[in-house]
């Protein structure tokens, strides 16, 4: 499915401010397949780093700086054209669409064709471990699910990198690390590159790359 | 597209109240060359003032206007001080939400239904309380104080000030504030009303506003239940404007000049009383003056605003009995039989008034629909929300008398030849409707949580697809509503719709409200009836359409 070769997600002397502030300032390439675990507590704009990259950063937040996957400047286009997936704190499966119209909603319109369609989602169900949900009501799913089915349809939409936004801070401690593995694996078999920011030091070591620690300019 | 929206809003809410006040002052001062006023004098001022009784009139309209309102609020801020955070108050909030959207008319017959001499309540009291075999001769409705119109608007101000009042608390986060006055050994109500409320107030200030300039230029119901001898000025000035002389436009139009004034100098003395209420509260607060045993006022509150809501809810429940009465006389409590001859009477006569009340309902709540959504969804996109300067011109239309604008309107589509058209009665119920329906989508449509469009974009939606795919469907429920709230609107609308369709156009409410000095109660309950199904009709499509399409989606279930 996958045609292009994987590319580099580079940040390219980002910096962030709000209100004359400098939350973040970071210079950095993430190869395919690797991770960057972006650390730092709550509050100190982490997440904008990525609302920044994926195309959405509040109005509020001045940055500058590029990112780019590959030679592909992002930071150009507008949000819905980068191509680069996002796992938020929450899985937002949209709550008045099944399971399997969810899936759908995320595969590329040029696959035309209803039964590959079809095809690809319980394929995705079946990396899931979760065969035969296509008609579940996402609300019904437990937390675990539902993060397996937030991945699933990121990765269906084919992006070109991921970003993942403390995506297991609301899980218990159990769940956290089955669910951690599971998309930190399929990030590699795909051959992506991963941006994580997270505040917990585990979710940095689990994933295995480097770690990048933003000093937090506040006191404390 | 998007771009033009918020233009058109302001063309379409502006535009009538614009051209509409300026062709109603013009003539004011003698000029409108189509009923022969070629130059400019003083005599249309001069006529207005000799009317008999017409200081009376202005007064009536200043005093229920402002009555109406203090009543209203106080009510409503002492109901939200003493029992928010209850479950009273959560079983208060379902009740009262319904009655937003009986039109006036009909809670105010309901109401007359109640309280005249030969109405229910005496009914339920007599002979063995009362000692009454007939009817006593009390003059209880139309009665020259205004007492009972102030009533009746009171019975429908409190569920809007409470429900602008309900959607204003979140924000204010009541329950820690509160907390930390009851642990200062305030009083419930006293803490709320120092540390909440003035917080909540101007939130709803102009809501408050908008009630005011309702209450002080009320028609239906003042023909209804207000005074008659003289009438309030609002109900004179349609005599006016309805008179088949047609020079008596000069003097309508004077006296819609007088009904702006009397609606600002109410609106004056409403903002002095807002001073001094405010220095007051100041004052008390500063002094530290607790109110800790204020469980006799919670209660008085409590009993007010059950009496105002069941009042409503008991009158319609008689107007419906009424429309199926067969004999019931006095001092019965129930009809003797029924029957439903007066609605099979009525059946012919019915059709086209209800047909030409839906096209219009349906018609300018679709386009002021589109509008909203356009506005909303393009702030969406720019971040860009207008702001209070927005909100203000968005009330604009609900803070000016109607008849002093409406008026010049209809004097405006006479010169354009687009009078009496349903063209033209739909532009105007947009007017009224699109704020309403606007107000109701802005604060669900704006909570939405954005991380969902967000997330849809990472998977390369665009604006387009979001908005059809995402959010319309998520927002499905608070969009439906909104259009029900909309469709309330132009049901209940009663001046424009006289004024603009020149009879006409007949419509459920203008039939309804025609009947009032006929007495009529049969007739009466038949058409009240449908005016108040009408938009109870429209609520319950919008609560079955997301029920149905969502049937198996937990999370789109309607909360709370």
């Amino acid at each position: 499915m996958e045609i292009s070769a994987k590319q580099p997600l580079v940040l390219d002397n980002i910096a962030i401010n709000l209100e004359g502030r400098l939350l973040i300032s970071i210079d950095q390439t993430i190869a395919p397949g690797d991770v960057l675990s972006v650390m730092g507590p709550s509050g100190s704009g982490k997440s904008s780093l990525l609302a920044y990259i994926a195309g959405f950063l509040d109005p509020a937040f001045s940055a500058s700086g590029r990112a780019l996957l590959g030679d592909r400047v992002l930071t150009n286009l507008p949000a819905e054209q980068r191509r680069v997936g996002m796992l938020f704190q929450d899985p937002l499966l949209f709550p008045h669409m099944s399971v399997e119209e969810n899936l759908l909603f995320a595969i590329p319109h040029s696959v035309k064709s209803g039964a590959e369609r079809k095809l690809r989602v319980k394929s995705a169900l079946e990396t899931a471990d979760l065969q035969g949900y296509q008609d579940r009501d996402p609300a019904t799913l437990s937390g675990g699910q539902q993060a397996r089915i937030a991945l699933m349809r990121v990765l269906l939409a084919e992006p070109g990198a991921l970003l993942l936004d403390e995506p297991f801070s609301k899980l218990d401690a159990k769940l956290k690390s089955q669910t951690r593995k599971f998309v930190f694996e399929e990030a590699r078999k795909r051959d992506l590159p991963v941006l994580l920011v997270t505040h917990d030091e585990i979710d940095a070591d689990e994933a295995g790359g480097k770690v990048f620690n933003l000093e937090n300019t506040e006191e404390q | 597209m998007l771009r033009i929206a918020p233009t058109l809003a302001l063309l379409v809410l502006l535009g009538p109240v614009f051209f509409g006040l300026l062709a109603t002052i013009i003539p004011a001062f003698g000029y409108f060359p189509a009923l022969g006023g070629e130059t400019l004098t003083l005599d249309p001022i001069r006529n207005l003032l000799l009317e008999p009784g017409i200081y009376r009139s202005s007064m009536i309209s200043l005093w229920t206007g402002l009555g109406t309102t203090v009543i209203s609020l106080l009510v409503v801020a002492g109901f939200v001080a003493g029992w928010s955070g209850t479950n009273w108050f959560r079983t208060m909030q379902h009740t009262i939400s319904p009655l937003l959207s009986v039109p006036h008319a009909a809670a105010a017959f309901g109401l007359a239904f109640m309280i005249t001499p030969s109405g229910w309540l005496f009914r339920l009291i007599s002979p063995e309380i009362s000692g009454l075999t007939r009817p006593a001769d009390l003059l209880i409705i139309n009665d020259p104080a205004g007492l009972s119109m102030m009533a009746g608007l009171v019975l429908k101000e409190i569920p809007f000030l409470f429900l602008v009042t309900l959607s204003a608390l979140p924000q204010v986060k009541p329950r820690r504030f509160a907390h930390v006055a009851t642990s200062l050994g305030y009083g419930r109500m006293a803490g709320f009303i120092y540390c909440i409320w003035p917080r909540i107030y101007p939130q709803i200030r102009l809501a408050v506003f908008a009630v005011i300039a309702y209450a002080s230029s009320v028609v239906d119901v003042a023909l209804i239940l207000g005074p008659t001898n003289p009438a309030p000025l609002a109900v004179r000035l349609v005599g006016w404007m309805n008179d088949p002389d047609l020079t008596m436009r000069f003097q309508a139009s004077a006296g819609a000049v007088l009904q702006l004034l009397i609606t600002a100098f109410a609106l004056l003395i409403w903002i002095a009383l807002e001073k001094i209420g405010g220095f007051f509260l100041m004052m008390k607060r500063c002094q530290g003056n607790r109110f800790a045993n204020d469980n006799p006022m919670r209660i008085f509150v409590l009993v007010l605003i059950s009496l105002s809501i069941g009042m409503v809810f008991a009158g319609l429940a008689i107007l419906a009995m009424w429309s199926v009465s067969g004999l019931w006389p006095f001092p019965d409590v129930l009809p003797s039989s029924f029957s439903l001859k007066s609605w099979s009477r009525q059946i012919g006569t019915l059709a086209r008034p209800f047909w030409i009340t839906i096209t219009i309902g349906v018609a300018s709540t679709l386009i002021a629909l589109v509008i909203a959504l356009a506005c909303l969804e393009r702030e969406q996109r720019t971040g860009n929300t207008g702001g209070n300067q927005a909100m203000f011109l968005l009330y604009l239309p609900l803070l000016i008398p109607q008849a002093s604008f409406v008026f010049g309107l209809q004097l405006f589509f006479l010169m354009s030849g687009i009078d009496a058209s349903l063209f033209g009665l739909v532009l105007v119920h947009i007017v009224f409707v699109l704020p309403y329906l606007f107000l109701s989508l802005a604060d669900p449509w704006r909570a939405w949580d954005k991380r969902y469009g967000f997330a849809a974009k990472t998977m390369h939606a665009g604006d387009n697809r979001i908005f059809w795919s995402v959010r319309a469907p998520m927002l499905l429920r608070s969009i439906l509503v909104a259009a029900a709230v909309g469709f309330a609107v132009s049901i209940g609308q009663y001046l424009p719709t006289v004024l603009i369709g020149a009879g006409r156009w007949p419509t459920i409410t203008t039939e309804a409200v025609a009947l009032a000095s006929g007495g009529d109660r049969r007739l009466i309950g038949v058409y009240a009836f449908l005016q108040m199904a009408l938009p109870f009709i429209g609520f319950s499509i919008a609560a079955i359409i997301p029920a149905v399409l969502f049937a198996n989606r937990r999370d789109m279930k309607a909360s709370s």
